[in-house]
């Protein structure tokens, strides 16, 4: 999987590893945390030859691994949570050791941003990026002087990300050094001292960050000429309204405490993409999950598809309505992953293609192989577990589900996430194209300019209700972040 | 032989299910009890043994395949017995009558836990058990605590002695040539309809999806609650056809039967292959599970093994079997 590479790291640098999805980062990382332990080639840390057959081996020699995926225990203490595996104890490491813990917990409530009386809560009930944090503090326990960071910000917003950069910052000048993987080019930019590209499981080069600019990044990382990164709008002439909202209001799961999503209303029409932005705990994705039926209480205001009242009740009346949600977390939400491609690109549109509760294998087997083709989704066979693709293939099987059901209405949230550049852009032109189709998209995305690019309107979303709304040539990103973080805009009020 | 062990085809399920199986039947072959093994009637008996356990696994399958579990099946088991022989016994039913009653009240049982599970989002395991403990009670209430047999007591305390009605003989019977029972007919009938239900059937597809991810599977469209209700109230129904077939070979419906036969269906599912986290496996698994199970049983028995000792193995040959084959899964 991986040939001839040579890496390095360098005390208190930001050393960014870069490429796309397969190229042979993610088994680099599993060298350097014992988790692949059959190579060739030798490792050497601090001058000294290693070969770490187990990850307890590469923790205990200072390499720690913040996975994309999370490694917490939901329901489990903040605190218990940093020191799990290393609890401080006596008595041989027989008995607990509480006191010291929290003792020495107070150097971590600045540093996650909590109270120490929160650093004894459940972490479940904390927010994704918290969440992140802790991760980051229990690397830090172990004294990790290596510290790998697997796409870290995928599901932050910008302040914090702001907060993880500055985190970043600081175990730098403390003399750590860390490996960053990152699809996202304005935060390499950012953050990396040096950058190092590896494509096909072959090393590329290795730059100074200043010294590498962004156009010659990405023909390392896909060895290909790069066109404009989003395709042209398309306007559909006497486009009318697809989907409508007035008022629109997303109870919170807490009947006593304002509304998740309070009084929105906005218009969408067909073969128009239109951005919602907002920061996290905007609402923008409970607007979507209302939308769809995903709660199992009225969501009252008055929602309109193709000029027809709907009712948000359950997922499947969504569908049966013309609607569909590609949801942000494509394992947990998005795919049955043990299933073969072919079950799960049929999945929701089955009251179709079966006949009287009957499958039709071969129209199943005939619309997975269209889509497959359509879409350009790289596979061995249909039969194939969708768990063992890539990501950028899985998210197209997500899409080739949806799509299935032949939407009217798209509800798009983070739908890049985690995947490669070649495949981001396949998608942003199948957007476009579905368009033409007369769909109409409403996107949520956590990368700023990826939502600038691809929308033809943009809706920003303060605390639950719509705070401005731009059209493409007013939207920057200075002015959608700051009508997302509350200041009045300098842009078009909302309507 | 080594194209037959070929590695691509070891990480089928079905062909390591296959294996298990062969293994058992060498066993067998190499502790023939002086020849025993080799009768056909050997193999008849082992069918016909193990096809109440099997009919209750058919239902136990759609279950675990949504990620569930049913412990009621073996206590609705009881109760589908002891109601079966009510009906036709003392009460008099006709035959079509009391089965149609007896599989309807079953489908009821089964129906009971899933709307607990589907509807009131109980846990399998504690709904189940609650129905196991509720459904043995209520055979013990109907039946008065007694085995309930042609044997009806009068009002003076005495015995009058009824006819067995025919249709306890052509449940309890062998066709063919006397080389196969009706009972085992049944399980394979009942073997068909799950199949039917897993592999043709729009709701089999989305059982599969409920066990292999309940939230994606919601957010598809999928009507969770729904096919969950199908899946236990499937099982309830093979509980009731099983109580059936028991009482008619027993020819008495004993309030206490069936106690423990939900352990030996799942653990006929489990040693199949089917993952108890659901969403893998199938009822073809399940079939070569209950051969498995039936031949081990049979080999122990035909070869004299005291009851302690044939437990233990049991237990343990359970563990050996899973053991092998999720070894083999990894590699």
């Amino acid at each position: 999987m991986l040939d001839d590479v040579s890496f390095d790291l360098r005390e208190g640098e930001v050393h960014v590893l870069a490429g796309e999805n397969g190229a042979g980062k993610s088994t680099l990382i599993k060298i350097l945390a014992g988790i692949h332990t059959e190579y060739e080639g030798a490792m050497e840390l601090e001058g000294k030859p290693v070969h770490f057959s187990t990850p307890q081996e590469a923790r205990q020699c200072g390499i720690s691994v913040i996975h994309q995926e999370m490694s917490l225990v939901d329901s489990m203490s903040v605190l218990d949570n940093i020191y799990l595996g290393r609890e401080p104890s006596r008595f041989g490491g027989c008995w607990l050791d509480r006191t010291t813990q929290v003792e020495q917990s107070g150097k971590f409530c600045e540093m996650l941003d909590l109270s120490c009386d929160e650093l004894d809560r459940p972490v479940e009930g904390f927010s994704f990026p918290v969440k992140n944090r802790i991760e980051i503090a229990k690397a830090l326990t172990s004294d990790a002087r290596v510290l790998v960071m697997d796409e870290p910000t995928s599901a932050l917003d910008r302040p914090e990300v702001d907060k993880l950069f500055a985190l970043i910052e600081t175990l730098k000048k403390a003399g750590c050094c860390i490996v960053y993987i990152s699809h996202k080019m304005e935060e390499i930019y950012r953050i990396a001292d040096r950058i190092t590209v590896l494509r096909d499981g072959r090393w590329v080069g290795t730059a100074e960050a200043k010294d590498c600019p962004e156009q010659r990044l990405i023909q390392w990382m896909i060895c290909r000429e790069i066109s404009e990164q989003f395709p042209e709008p398309l306007r559909v002439p006497g486009a009318a309204a697809r989907l409508e909202l007035r008022n629109f209001i997303v109870p919170a799961r807490n009947p006593s405490q304002r509304p998740t999503a309070g009084g929105v209303s906005l218009r969408v029409h067909a073969g128009e993409i239109v951005g919602i932005a907002g920061l996290q705990g905007s609402g923008a994705s409970e607007l979507f999950q209302g939308l769809f039926g995903c709660f199992d209480k009225d969501c009252p205001g008055t929602v309109e598809i193709d000029g027809i009242a709907f009712r948000p009740r359950n997922p499947t009346h969504a569908i049966q309505r013309g609607l569909a949600y590609l949801t942000a977390d494509r394992k947990s939400t998005g795919l049955v992953l043990p299933m073969s491609v072919e079950k799960n690109v049929s999945l929701s549109s089955l009251p179709w293609v079966s006949l009287g509760g009957w499958l039709r294998p071969r129209k199943e087997r005939a619309n997975a192989r269209k889509h497959v083709d359509s879409l350009h989704i790289r596979l061995a066979s249909l039969d194939q577990a969708v768990g063992t693709l890539s990501g950028g293939n899985q998210q197209k099987v997500v899409l080739a589900k949806w799509l299935e059901t032949k939407p009217g209405v798209l509800l798009l949230e983070d739908p890049t996430r985690g995947v490669d550049i070649g495949s981001k852009r396949e998608i942003y032109s199948l957007m476009r194209q579905w368009t033409a189709e007369r769909m109409a998209i409403l996107l949520i995305s956590s990368e700023l300019p990826e939502l600038l690019g691809l929308s033809d309107r943009i809706i920003v979303l303060h605390r639950g209700s719509v705070a401005a709304q731009f059209s493409k040539e007013d939207a920057t990103q200075e002015n959608v972040l700051a009508a997302a973080m509350g200041s009045v805009a300098p842009g078009k009020e909302a309507a | 032989m080594k194209r037959f062990l070929s590695s691509q085809r070891i990480g089928l399920p079905w062909f390591r299910a296959f294996l298990a199986l062969v293994l058992v039947v060498a066993i067998g072959c190499a502790f023939n009890a002086n020849g025993a093994f080799f009768r056909w009637s050997a193999h008849r008996d082992m069918l016909r043994q193990v096809s109440v356990d099997g009919i209750l696994a058919c239902g136990m399958t759609l279950v675990i395949v949504t990620g569930g579990i049913d412990l009621a099946v073996g206590s609705v088991l009881g109760l589908s017995a002891v109601l079966f022989a009510t009906f036709s016994l003392h009460d008099g039913y006709s035959a079509f009558t009391s089965i149609v009653a007896v599989v309807a009240a079953g489908i009821l049982a089964g129906t009971a836990s899933g709307t607990l599970v589907a509807r009131f989002k109980v846990q399998p395991f504690i709904a189940t058990l609650a129905m196991m403990v509720f459904a043995r009670g209520l055979a013990k209430w109907v039946s008065g605590g007694q085995k309930i047999s042609t044997a009806i007591q009068q009002a003076d305390g005495t015995f009058a002695y009824g006819t067995l009605p025919r249709i306890f003989d052509i449940i309890a019977v062998r066709v063919c040539g006397g080389n196969i029972a009706v009972v085992t007919l049944i399980f394979l009938c009942c073997v068909a309809l799950s199949w039917i239900v897993l592999e043709k059937l729009r709701y089999g597809r989305y059982l599969y999806a409920i066990g292999g991810n309940e939230e994606a599977a919601r957010l598809s469209g999928v009507p969770v609650a729904r096919a969950k209700l199908l899946a236990y109230g499937m099982s309830g129904l093979f509980a009731a056809i099983a109580g059936i077939c028991q009482a008619a070979q027993e020819e008495q419906g004993d309030p206490e039967a069936g106690a423990g036969y939900e352990l030996t269906s799942i653990a006929i599912v489990v040693i199949g292959g089917t993952s108890l986290a659901g969403g893998r496996g199938g009822i073809g698994l399940t079939l070569l599970g209950a051969l498995t199970i039936g031949y081990l049983e049979k080999i122990l028995s035909i070869n004299a093994v005291p009851e302690s000792s044939r437990l233990m193995l049991t237990g343990t040959i359970i563990v050996t079997a899973v053991l092998f084959q999720r070894r083999k899964n990894t590699a």
